[in-house]
């Protein structure tokens, strides 16, 4: 290290963390950023000077599952995020006050901090008979967040039920449950969905605002491209089975006992827009693809209806298609209910039996721009200011070669402060929609030959 | 006579509301709301029983994992699938590592601060507090300089002016009991416990892929996969696949190392940190062990088999302890479940307060507390999203403390030599159990229990797999050709928060009903047909406070049941065609 960064150390020895933490922090926020490791210090020299960030934590309709994950945190750990890095000065399941008390520590927040404190949302809303059906302090949730979010520097949606609503606004539910979004509409807003959000995501995009005083670049559902800008699918570590053609038929056959790919037993990987495979949980540890089950595609929209039967095969993914984006892989859903795709529109037909309003709606607004699936550079949306977009972390190299900036290039993306980065990591691939729209494809001819076929249970 | 409303009750899973009233200083009576409803069997209905678990586990992330066991249990009663050993002790470890978890947690992020004041610590002396330390345990984390830094550590919090989860909390409270000394060393270990959290999620995460919401478990058992060949067998030539040191799969050599190497740090920590932390505050805190008694009757279903026959040998034991008789536990029928919405927001379609088995059982919505924002309950004859689950129509208490009367009834020794340690090192007698006080030391005994026994199920695992015996799910059953056209399944089984129960009925190889009754539905029940009240109402009833406006003592009696609201409120509909009813359980 540097003397400079030994200064910093310094600084943040005296807020009690270890030179060892310290380290693994910097490198731990930079890697999920995607950002050089030289932006380690940067990421320091940031965390060290910024005072705390107040934080209100609300929790609607939810299990918990996202505090749970917060509170598991590894690089840095939930006490580092607690004592160091924020002051989480509102959230339920920690707090010492309880009723009046409580209340009053959110207040006092929002009184003290006007635009200065961040809103997480954890849980989803629900909207139906005024709100009953999640009450506060005698108040409707509704209210709550309302109130809350108004005077925030930021919300920031947490999970995939505050996201869009998750399991409560599943098919069947009868409480109107619906994500931050559609009862938020003014000042910064991220979502960052999955069940449960990964923890090391949600304090990357909080050191991200440190580091460049901007909120990471979104999509148009306004979840930062460092997390969900990939497809999992592209950046799977059983990738290389599916090319081969080696995939798990059975549960603990042969090949799942050689870690072969679980395209065949279900897995969302080819339509789940997030960074699992390189982020992992618990500090790397594992994902659910590794431990061996296929992925549910959980930060999707509507997951719970659009993915399952979870067991069910997909349809064939694009063949070659690594810049494939969140907003696409949405667009690429609900265009199927509008006829638009033939290769998703066979995956959603037999899925949109639960689509939710949600995604009818957009699937009008998609039929009425006579969309195809588009390109959609980051920073390229005139309705949004977007902060700097390093390079795309999530796509494996060998697959964006091409447009692979050098070293030095990227350093210069990630440097670039102002709005307007204008970065074209993202744009040099067009997605593959050759496909006639008319034309009936075989759902089998663009899957690689089984290698070992036996009878498949799932199979179409 | 005042009533005092507690709203939101922090440090629990999910939303509650309790009100109180208090006549000269004491509790006289308590009303226990859950105020948050998702509908969440509603959604499972008409869904493929398989993908059942996914969704009935985002019930609860907490005690994370439950639901999902309980579910996968339910549906492979139905269609009669017995799932391989490997598969069990897996579940096992999965379900185990959660109890250690949620009781350390649930005491030192939940419940510590109902008998420790952290701002009182930063008057603590550090070299008396490692005197203390070391005199309680070998714990190394003991220095005098350690201390000194966490003491340092917490001045830079609250000079700072923001004192995050730490504000306006009832600090200086005459309730509170510690020196200076003792509430710094459990403050010390509550930033320890956030820290040491992280190994048994590795665990978790291992196993299950992910944690919260582990994703490895399948009707038939687990979608975990040994290594070609088998733990030490190495991995296939043909593809050799890279195996990073951090990451290693869950059951190669490597993998099982690392669990058990987590396990063994899990239990270090529950033996030489949260039980001597545990006895510790109970000898400062003695009167409590007469406070809090609530009903007497204990019920357990039991959990963690211990065999592959359909009636296993369980590790804590399934029964009844009625009216506190250590002398007998009684026998457990799914048969005796039934549930009461008397005075819940929901009415039966006969209009009737019968009490209704869960497989029989229906609720429409009828919401009608007052207007918002609504200052009191009081008036409202329903009063919660919770249901009122009966035993052969009585309340009961479930959780840790019914397990370990249950279990020590039943002659467990690790459970009994516990219980009479520790009853013997506070100076009182095993009836002081029955209380606030016995219900949070109960915690820490599981705790240590199941610790314990962690290693068991990991060596047994390890031996099963060493006989070449690979298998990790029953797949007999998995088309759902295979199925019959109805069926009928459910599970009875023990979360960390207590019993819990599942029931599925199966038509046409979808989901026709699903019903669950949770842990804090029995605990956090309302009042039920004849007025009786719910295990938390009963235990606050005579709980004494010394300041009404700051009901500190409340809080300790809630939360010695750590609460979990969030899973208690649930919905359910019978299979499509039928009229929409909705069933809170």
């Amino acid at each position: 290290m540097t003397r400079a960064d030994d200064s910093l150390y310094a600084a943040m020895l005296q807020r009690g963390m270890s030179r060892r933490t310290f380290i693994k922090f910097c490198t731990a926020m930079t890697a999920a950023l995607a950002l050089p490791a030289t932006y380690a210090s940067r990421v320091a020299a940031a965390v060290s000077a910024a005072p705390r960030i107040p934080v209100i934590w609300l929790r609607g309709q939810g299990c918990g599952g996202d505090s749970a994950a917060f509170l598991g945190a590894s690089n840095p750990t939930a006490a580092e995020v607690l004592l160091d890095l924020l002051s989480v000065e509102y959230h339920e399941m920690i707090m010492a006050p309880a009723g009046a008390a409580a209340v009053r520590s959110r207040t006092d927040v929002q009184a003290r901090y006007p635009n200065g404190y961040i809103a997480v949302v954890e849980g989803a809303i629900p909207t139906a008979d005024g709100g009953i059906h999640c009450m506060v302090d005698g108040r409707p949730f509704r209210d709550v967040v309302r109130d809350v979010s108004g005077g925030a520097l930021a919300t920031i949606a947490i999970g995939t039920c505050a996201f869009d609503g998750g399991s409560p606004a599943a098919a069947g539910g009868a409480t109107g449950a619906v994500g931050v979004a559609s009862i938020v509409s003014s000042g910064s807003l991220l979502a960052m969905p999955g069940c449960p959000v990964n923890s090391a995501n949600l304090t990357a995009a909080i050191v991200h605002y440190l580091t460049f005083k901007q909120w990471p670049a979104t999509d148009s559902r306004h979840r930062p491209y460092f997390a969900y800008g990939g497809l999992i699918h592209n950046q799977c570590e059983r990738r290389a089975h599916f090319e081969f053609g080696e995939f798990v038929l059975a549960w603990g056959d042969e090949a799942a006992q050689k870690g072969w790919c679980l395209y065949k037993m279900g897995c969302k990987g080819p339509e789940t827009n997030a960074n699992c495979p390189t982020v992992r949980y618990a500090d790397g540890t594992s994902w659910p693809v590794k431990a061996g089950h296929g992925c549910v595609g959980c930060t999707m929209p509507g997951f719970w209806d659009a993915m399952s039967p979870f067991y069910r095969r997909l349809p064939p993914p694009l063949p070659f298609a690594p810049t494939v984006s969140a907003d696409q892989v949405g667009q690429a859903l609900v265009g199927g209910v509008a006829g638009l795709t033939v290769v998703h529109g066979a995956a959603s037909y037999v899925r949109q039996r639960r689509v939710g309003a949600q995604e009818r709606r957009d699937a009008r607004v998609a039929a009425a721009d006579g969309a195809l699936p588009r390109q959609d550079p980051p920073g390229g949306d005139p309705d949004s200011v977007q902060p700097p977009v390093p390079a795309d972390p999530t796509e494996p190299a060998e697959l964006t070669e091409t447009d692979e900036p050098s070293s030095s290039d990227r350093e210069d993306v990630v440097a670039i402060e102002g709005p307007d980065p204008a970065v074209p990591v993202d744009t040099a691939v067009p997605v593959d929609i050759s496909v006639p729209l008319d034309t009936a494809v075989p759902v089998d001819t663009a899957v690689p030959v089984d290698r070992a076929d036996s009878p498949d249970l799932e199979a179409h | 006579m005042t009533r005092t409303v507690i709203d939101p009750v922090t440090r629990v899973g999910g939303h509650l509301r309790v009100e109180v009233e208090i006549a000269n200083g004491v509790v006289r009576d308590a009303w226990s709301s859950g105020t948050m409803f998702r509908g969440m069997e509603l959604i499972l209905g008409g869904r493929d029983p398989r993908d059942a678990w996914l969704l009935a586990q985002r019930i609860c992330g907490v005690c994370t994992g439950v639901h999902a066991l309980a579910s996968v249990r339910a549906v492979e009663n139905a269609l009669g699938v017995a799932i391989p050993t490997n598969a069990r002790l897996v579940r096992n470890l999965l379900a185990g590592a959660g109890y250690v978890q949620a009781h350390v947690v649930g005491f030192y992020h939940r419940h510590a601060f109902d008998w420790v004041d952290p701002m009182a610590a930063l008057r603590a002396d550090p070299a008396a507090t490692s005197t203390l330390a070391l005199s309680m345990s070998e714990w190394p984390q003991s220095s005098p300089a350690y201390f000194k830094g966490v003491i340092d550590r917490l001045t830079t919090v609250v000079q700072s002016g923001q004192l995050g989860p730490f504000a306006n909390g009832y600090w200086g409270h005459p309730a509170y009991r510690l020196t200076p000394e003792a509430n710094l060393l459990v403050v010390a270990h509550y930033l320890e416990a956030l820290d040491w959290q992280r190994g048994i999620i590795r665990i978790q995460t291992l196993l299950g892929g992910k944690s919260p919401h582990p994703q490895t478990y399948l009707v038939g058992g687990m979608a975990l996969a040994p290594p070609w060949g088998g733990p030490n067998r190495g991995l296939p030539g043909e593809h050799p696949q890279q195996v990073e040191r951090g990451s290693p799969p869950a059951l190669s050599a490597r993998g099982l190392t690392d669990i058990g190497t987590a396990i063994a740090d899990a239990r270090t920590f529950v033996e030489q940190v949260y039980l001597p932390d545990i006895l510790m505050i109970a000898g400062h805190y003695r009167e409590w062990a007469g406070v809090g008694a609530g009903l007497g009757s204990y019920l357990s279903y039991g959990e963690f088999p211990g065999d592959d026959s359909t009636k296993p040998a369980l590790f804590l034991s399934r029964g009844r302890v009625m009216g506190r008789d250590l002398a007998r536990v009684q026998p457990v029928d799914q048969a005796g479940i039934a549930e009461s919405v008397a005075h819940s927001w929901y009415a039966y379609d006969d209009g009737g307060d019968a009490l209704r088995h869960p497989a029989n059982g229906q609720t429409n919505p009828s919401y009608t507390a007052p207007t918002q924002p609504s200052a009191t309950l009081e008036g409202s004859d329903r009063y919660s999203w919770l249901k009122a689950p009966r035993y052969q129509d009585e309340p009961m208490e479930v959780g840790p403390l019914a397990r370990m009367a249950v279990a020590y009834v039943e002659g467990q020794k690790d459970v009994r030599a516990a219980i009479d340690g520790a009853a013997a090192s506070l100076g009182v007698g095993r009836e002081a159990f029955f209380s606030t006080l016995g219900r949070t030391m109960a915690r820490a005994i599981e705790a240590q229990v199941v610790a314990r026994q962690l290693d068991g199920w990991l060596e047994a695992l390890v031996a099963n797999l060493a006989t070449g015996d690979l298998a990790l799910a029953d797949l007999t059953r998995w088309d759902p050709g295979t199925w019959p056209g109805e069926a009928r399944g459910w599970a009875l089984g023990e979360s960390p928060r207590g019993a819990l129960g599942h029931w599925v009925a199966i038509r046409d190889q979808r989901i026709d009903t699903y019903q669950l009754v949770d842990a804090t539905t029995w605990n956090g029940s309302p009042r039920d047909a004849q007025g009786r009240r719910g295990a938390l109402e009963e235990a606050l009833v005579g709980t004494p406070l010394a300041d009404a406006a700051r009901p500190l003592e409340v809080l300790r009696t809630v939360h010695s049941f750590d609460p979990c609201p969030a899973c208690a409120v649930h919905a359910y509909v019978p299979g499509a065609g039928g009229p929409v009813q909705i069933q809170v359980i």
